[in-house]
């Protein structure tokens, strides 16, 4: 044993591949899902990868994962199980979670306030709602400091260490536990399920109880397909090209 | 009639871009509900009051001026506190703020202690009666989702260069007011603020974006697309996620879905494919061009402007072209 172990919980989604070719459904405010193919969202994924990382350093603790959302998000549980969460909660709501984040976050808050969690890790943000709003106003409600988008994380006698972009620069932070942090992208490369940990996984908890959501307040009216850009136009090949090309940049794009 | 707050980022003293792009916006919703004051919030190290001039001539009516020391870094506690505060003393309509890296984090916060629905990374505004609308790309910029957000105030924090700002000179009321949580005394302390980008403009900002790829073949030759943005000027450089995958690059510079999305006025992409991962991060560039050696690359598909050949002999070519341009311009 020797360093304390930690009690971490990660919060993640269940989101179609982001590679997908998207089609917009006969109802005209949600993505057509037939054919698509949904898994841990990228982002959540590397914060399971990182809180099993730092619960494995520290030779013990606990990781729990957690996710809002119909029985289908009970797949995405059972796999971060069989990557090495210890157990998982569905907070199950009918429909997908909604897009307002502030009552996602407000179902987060009520099952996490009486968990004793020394961490609770969320993606910075997932790639359906593109939005980032659940992990941060979750340590809000919390009372919890929270440190958002970070690509490095540390924690180490009670408290934590992490560094995040600032648009052309890099803060360093550092802060007491408990605390909520939003993992980056490139923090750390999510590890595959081991057959051995798929069996392992079917054995793990996993408890259901409903969803205590806030009001909902935010709804998406409409979905659409952005604009194709104009078909693109090649004006020629080589260095001989580019008189052409600054001639274009002058006189049509006006910006040179 | 609704007021409107804005949060005015700076960086140390100095304003940023997309504050005056929040007030542009903030002044917009305004007028759409009914023409109310637009009220702007500065939190800086001394020096910052200064920006206030500019948000005024810009479409602030008021703006609120913290000042202190501790405000040199970015004291996300201080600061959500501090606005929070403020739109709790008066009747806003919204809370307006840039979605940057600030922004970003206080967004949320300001939303839970205002216990206000919230739409982040925001491309378009309307008011239709009780409800604001706004546009917001999902899906890492492939599916537009039109959001209806019902409650008062609401938190909306725009997309950096989707608003654009406008000159509305009016001479703004400057009011100091007290940080609302101590700044010095913050659960989240920063120990560092490491600089990057050797004077370039962030690629969040610039105008202008060099982008380069795998097509560039050694790390070294990522110089060819520095020189470029040289010539440019004002340009920032980005990269490719198999480029910064592969280290020539911080991860930080990386364009594309999982890294910063851009939209720039010009794109120049260099000895980059075109993947899908990269284009979610390009793509609502006003003008892009490419330069790649496959004619079937899918860059060329999105590209206003394709030329097909060797990075390494077409790049040193524009490079001098662009400087020369410039020069007699």
């Amino acid at each position: 044993m020797g360093a304390p172990t930690v009690k971490i919980a990660v919060c993640i989604k269940r989101t179609p591949d982001s590679e997908s070719r998207f089609r917009i459904a006969p109802s005209g405010a949600a993505i057509d899902e037939a054919g698509l193919k949904f898994d841990i969202d990228d982002f959540a994924g590397y914060a399971v990868e990182v809180a099993l990382q730092l619960n494995e350093k520290s030779g013990g603790g606990e990781t729990v994962v957690v996710a809002v959302g119909p029985d289908l998000v009970q797949e995405s549980l059972r796999k971060a199980m069989s990557m090495g969460a210890d157990r998982a909660v569905q907070l199950k709501t009918d429909a997908a979670a909604p897009a307002d984040g502030l009552a996602v976050a407000k179902a987060l808050a009520a099952e996490l306030k009486d968990g004793s969690y020394d961490l609770v890790l969320f993606g910075k943000h997932a790639f359906d709602t593109s939005a980032g709003v659940v992990g941060t106003a979750t340590a809000e409600l919390l009372g919890l400091p929270a440190v958002t988008a970070v690509s490095k994380l540390d924690i180490a006698n009670g408290r934590g260490t992490a560094t995040r972009d600032l648009e052309g620069a890099a803060e360093k932070v550092e802060f007491a536990l408990p605390a909520v942090v939003t993992i980056d992208e490139g923090i750390a490369r999510p590890r595959y399920p081991s057959l051995k940990g798929i069996m392992a996984a079917k054995k793990k908890p996993l408890e259901t109880k409903p969803a205590q959501l806030g009001p909902v307040r935010v709804t998406v009216q409409k979905a659409e397909l952005p604009p194709e850009r104009p078909a693109g136009r090649i004006i020629g090949e080589g260095a001989a090209a580019v008189p052409e090309l600054v001639r274009l940049l002058q006189t049509e794009a006006k910006v040179l | 009639m609704a007021n409107v707050l804005v949060f005015a980022e700076t960086r140390g003293t100095a304003l940023r871009k997309v504050a005056l792009e929040a007030v542009a916006a903030a002044r917009a919703l305004a007028d759409a509900s009914g023409g109310g004051e637009v009220h702007a919030l500065i939190a800086g190290a001394p020096g910052a009051a200064a920006g206030a001039e500019q948000l005024g001539a810009h479409g602030a009516d008021v703006v609120y001026v913290v000042e202190n020391p501790a405000l040199a870094t970015f004291e996300r506690e201080s600061i959500a506190a501090t606005v929070a505060d403020r739109a709790k003393q008066g009747s806003y309509r919204a809370v307006v703020l840039g979605f940057s890296s600030q922004g970003r984090d206080l967004g949320p916060r300001l939303a839970a202690k205002l216990d206000a629905p919230i739409a982040a990374d925001v491309t378009e505004i309307a008011v239709n009666g009780d409800t604001v609308v706004v546009k917001h790309p999902g899906y890492a910029n492939k599916v537009i989702l039109t959001l209806a957000l019902s409650g008062s105030p609401v938190v909306l924090s725009v997309r950096p260069g989707a608003f654009t700002a406008k000159d509305a000179p009016r001479s703004a009321r400057v009011e100091r007011i007290e940080p609302a949580a101590d700044p010095a005394a913050a659960r989240v302390v920063v120990k560092e603020v490491v600089e990057g980008g050797k004077g370039r403009p962030d690629l969040g900002e610039a105008p202008i974006i060099v982008a380069g790829g795998r097509g560039l073949k050694v790390a070294e030759n990522f110089k060819l697309v520095e020189a470029l943005a040289d010539a440019f000027g004002n340009a920032a450089v980005g990269a490719t996620r198999a480029v910064t995958d592969e280290g020539w690059r911080p991860h930080s510079d990386q364009i594309g879905q999982t890294g910063r999305q851009v939209s720039p006025q010009l794109y120049v992409a260099v000895g980059i494919s075109g993947a899908i991962q990269h284009l979610a991060g390009m793509r609502t560039s006003k003008t892009i061009v490419a330069i790649n050696k496959d004619k079937d690359a899918p860059i060329f598909k999105v590209a206003d402007y394709g030329i097909v050949g060797d990075v390494l002999e077409i790049v040193p070519a524009l490079t001098a072209a662009v400087a020369d341009a410039r020069k007699h311009h």
